[in-house]
């Protein structure tokens, strides 16, 4: 590995150029067509909304790259040539490598839906994509939305934040049911519609409608009404960003196929972040992680191997996050949006904008962790989980686990009441309140200073 | 569903409240006070103090009242930060230059030109006779300005961030500090022939307490002076540490002192615009650190001068003072630390200029109990903390890597904490040995 060339500056790209660099002398190349220099995608629906620029979304500064010797390529790559171990670049140059790694990312989803390619219609995963919505929503009065997930509400959010009237058209009866376990998804329901926002819920896009210049002048969802607009969001979800490898060796399926070492069917090709579909070994699913945190986790794990240190790819106990308007989302462990399986505490503040969940399996053992609206320490859920900690003794600790600011009101002792009313013959009293006592050191302490 | 129609400039869109008409009469009443003040300079209202305090101040304060509590009902509680970056007076845009070259007019008025305000001050004598017992003077109308401010800008913090606990309570905790230690208690202490003081200041940010000089005329006096020089001497070499060491220098710089009050009150809508690089970080600690070497010498070579009885140092030690006085206390704190508000952020004296932050600084850096924790693996690198930084610390760059923020400049103000939107922050204070650096 003396030259290895990345194609895609996200926080997969980044993340594994980053840590080979740390690991390793190779050169080090990352070719990227988005932006001339990473920048948080999550960050996106901030510059839109005036609270960052474009700048301060810069995890680092423009120095750091060459401080560390990281070469970064602004330009676009079409075409592999695996036999020559060649890239060709829109510009006319040509690249070689001895490593090449994939990290291309995701595309908008469009269910080719009539009108879907209007003026004033599109979705919204990149830099160029935020570019156009500026252009296109610029002096509107109102928008559709069309799908629930995170991106769609990210969109009726800056939406909103404009003065831009909202319609959010989501096929599925509750907000994000197919993640979100009902009273959760009921909860943003009913916090979306608080702001003013127009949730419109088992409700599908059936056609959407031009007006005599090409753009979008209306959408007819599919119980037809035909609801006024000048701009269409689509966000029914991404898929993996393979056109890279269409006419190459490269497997693909509905991503690029990799194992669990994210290696791809060429040798020293491989793929990391949402453009990999890791082929699953014990039968299951193929596996596609469309998120931040796994992006990162890819580039380290894969920076490892190649610096030599051969080992699997392990997700660890699984975590996520989201911000809906203003309720904040964590999640830890197993959390399924059907809960017949499994048993769950669940204690919702009476207001109906803070809820935690604690599901645990027939055994007591809990498995998960749903909070909105309050902040939960995730090593302290992460060792819970590891660790196969019983339902009475989380509750006992779960103070422990709170990760509020001071003063903020704790709802610890609901729970613990809550138990206590099924649970006569077991009544538990709660050990402590928030704060920092010696907390285990967790597993994966990242240590990492680079600048 | 709110009216969210209504066409207003690109810029300010998002800021649905910006067009309430409650806030266009407040920002028009809040206009007239400002400009019956400043017609006041000439003269015309010399005879009728009451009436001209009524028109100016009374007004003007209804005015930014009235233009602040819309903000109640614009929005559910919770983090509104639209359309800042295309704010012509929150993003050094021309609104931004005019108030801070007006900001900086005042100072310098106010420091060298101070006859201008003759007639001004007139305006304060409703309050500056039932409280002090004498006409208000120049320093009076500055502090009355500066409560003012403090307090009403205060309200706005109120607003804003009603969804928060810690924020809601410090904003109380510095407009009660700022109205009681700062004005109504060195007033009162004046009315009854006792030395002004400020029980809230400590050496060195009050570099006079610790003079010769001025120790000594307080052991000289009254019972209440004496209690005044054990509280300074106190304050600086027992309290300050031990309070630090418990709570971080938050206890003091976001919690107490006049200058965070006024940043973090008036100063909040620029909170953004501190510099985050790392140049601006290597500047800012030969800069304070430079600031406090200045303060500690002075005070010594005061001190050694005193012990000499004045002969060798005399001359030496008091242009030392004067010079500091003039650097460090009028251009640095005031000109600069404020008239740059709308352009630099905050925080400018905060970080680059006070000893006071300098000492608590160190103590926070290197043996305190508090931090920053960041939770797990579950930042997403967005930024929105480092760019509400006040103080210039670029908070992403340890929480995307998982470490706690433990640096000396930080004043827990707590905003990183408010503005995440993964709930990676918490200021949290703990064994000194725990903080994961």
């Amino acid at each position: 590995m003396n030259n290895v060339v990345i194609i895609g500056n996200g926080v997969a790209g980044i993340t594994a150029a980053r840590h080979i660099r740390k690991g390793s002398d190779a050169r080090i190349t990352v070719i990227g067509s988005e932006t001339e220099h990473f920048f948080s995608r999550t960050a996106l629906m901030y510059i839109y909304m005036g609270h960052m620029t474009y700048e301060q979304t810069k995890p680092y500064e423009d120095w750091f790259w060459i401080k560390n010797r990281i070469n970064l390529l602004f330009d676009h790559v079409s075409g592999i040539d695996t036999e020559a171990r060649l890239l060709r670049l829109a510009s006319g140059n040509a690249v070689g490598y001895d490593t090449l790694v994939l990290a291309t990312g995701s595309q908008s989803n469009k269910f080719g839906w009539p009108g879907q390619d209007l003026d004033g219609v599109q979705g919204l995963y990149s830099m160029q994509d935020l570019r156009l919505m500026e252009q296109n929503t610029n002096d509107i009065s109102s928008a559709v939305i069309v799908g629930g997930g995170l991106i769609g509400i990210e969109m009726a959010e800056m939406l909103h934040s404009r003065g831009i009237e909202v319609t959010f058209l989501v096929r599925e009866d509750s907000y994000w049911n197919n993640i979100l376990p009902p009273e959760e998804s009921a909860m943003i329901n009913r916090h979306i519609l608080s702001h003013g926002i127009r949730l419109r819920l088992s409700t599908e896009l059936a056609k959407i409608l031009p007006d005599s210049a090409g753009r979008v002048r209306a959408v007819r969802s599919s119980d037809g009404d035909e609801i006024p607009c000048q701009f269409v969001g689509i966000t029914a979800g991404v898929h993996p960003n393979i056109i890279l490898c269409e006419g190459s060796e490269i497997a693909t399926g509905r991503g690029i196929l990799v194992n669990e070492y994210f290696e791809t069917t060429i040798p020293n090709v491989f793929a990391i972040g949402d453009c990999a579909e890791i082929v699953a070994t014990d039968g299951g699913r193929n596996r596609i992680e469309q998120l931040w945190y796994t992006a990162g986790m890819h580039g380290e794990a894969l920076a490892a191997h190649l610096c030599g240190e051969r080992k699997p790819y392990d997700r660890g106990i699984l975590f996520n996050s989201a911000k809906f308007l203003d309720i904040e989302y964590q999640t830890y462990g197993y959390v399924p949006p059907v809960l017949d399986d499994v048993q769950t505490l669940y204690w919702e503040h009476p207001a109906g904008e803070q809820a935690i969940r604690i599901v645990y399996d027939q055994r007591d053992v809990v498995i998960g962790f749903n909070l909105m609206g309050i902040r939960y320490r995730h090593r302290v859920c992460e060792r819970w989980i590891a660790e196969k900690k019983t339902v009475p003794y989380v509750l006992e600790h779960l103070g422990e686990g709170n990760f509020d600011p001071e003063f903020f009101v704790q709802s610890e002792q609901c729970l613990i009441d809550l138990w206590n009313r099924t649970h006569p013959e077991r009544t538990l009293q709660l050990h402590r309140k928030r704060g920092l006592r010696r907390l285990a050191p967790a597993r994966g302490q990242k240590k990492e200073m680079m600048a | 569903m709110k009216a969210m129609q209504i066409q207003i400039p690109a810029e300010l869109r998002g800021h649905s409240y910006t067009e309430s008409p409650i806030r266009k009469i407040g920002l028009a009443l809040f206009g007239v006070g400002v400009l019956v003040f400043m017609i006041g300079a000439t003269g015309a209202f010399a005879s009728i103090p009451l009436l001209y305090s009524m028109l100016s101040l009374g007004v003007g304060t209804i005015g930014a009242l009235l233009a602040i509590l819309p903000g109640i009902g614009a929005r559910k509680p919770g983090i509104n930060h639209d359309g800042i970056m295309f704010s012509p007076w929150k993003n050094r845009r021309s609104v931004a230059w005019l108030l801070g070259i007006l900001i900086t007019a005042f100072y310098v008025t106010l420091y060298w030109f101070p006859s201008t305000l003759d007639h001004m001050v007139v305006a304060f004598d409703p309050l500056s006779w039932p409280l002090r017992g004498k006409a208000a003077d120049r320093w009076f109308l500055y502090g009355t300005l500066y409560t003012l401010a403090v307090l009403i800008m205060g309200v706005r913090m109120l607003i804003k961030y009603r969804h928060s606990r810690y924020q809601t309570i410090r904003t109380i905790s510095v407009m009660f500090f700022q109205l009681v230690f700062s004005l109504l208690i060195p007033g009162l202490l004046q009315l009854f022939n006792e030395p002004e003081f400020y029980f809230h200041y400590f050496w060195p940010l009050k570099y006079d307490y610790l003079f010769p000089s001025k120790l000594s005329s307080l052991f000289d006096g009254t019972h209440l002076a004496v209690f005044m020089g054990f509280w300074t001497l106190v304050m600086a070499f027992l309290a300050t540490p031990v309070l630090t060491y418990f709570y971080g220098k938050r206890w003091y710089c976001s919690w107490v002192c006049g200058c965070g009050a006024l940043a973090e009150t008036l100063g909040d809508p620029w909170r953004q615009l501190s510099d985050k690089s790392l140049t601006a970080w290597r500047i800012e600690r030969w800069m304070i650190h430079s600031v406090l070497v200045f303060a500690v010498v002075m005070t010594g070579l005061l001190w050694l001068n005193s012990a000499m009885e004045g002969a060798v140092l005399g001359g030496l030690s008091r242009g030392f003072s004067r010079t500091y006085g003039f650097a460090i206390g009028a251009m640095f704190s005031g000109v600069v630390g404020v008239g740059f508000y709308p352009l630099m952020g905050s925080r400018v004296w905060c970080r680059f200029g006070c000893p006071q932050a300098a000492i608590l600084g160190i103590i926070q850096r290197y043996f305190s109990r508090f931090r920053i924790t960041t939770n797990g693996e579950q930042c997403i690198s967005c930024g929105n903390c480092s760019t509400y930084c006040e103080m210039g610390i670029d908070v992403r760059a340890y929480a995307q890597r998982g470490a706690d923020i433990v640096r000396a400049s930080c004043v827990g103000c707590g905003v990183c904490s408010s503005v995440c939107p993964r709930g990676v922050l918490n200021l949290e204070n703990g064994p000194v040995d725990t903080r994961n650096i």
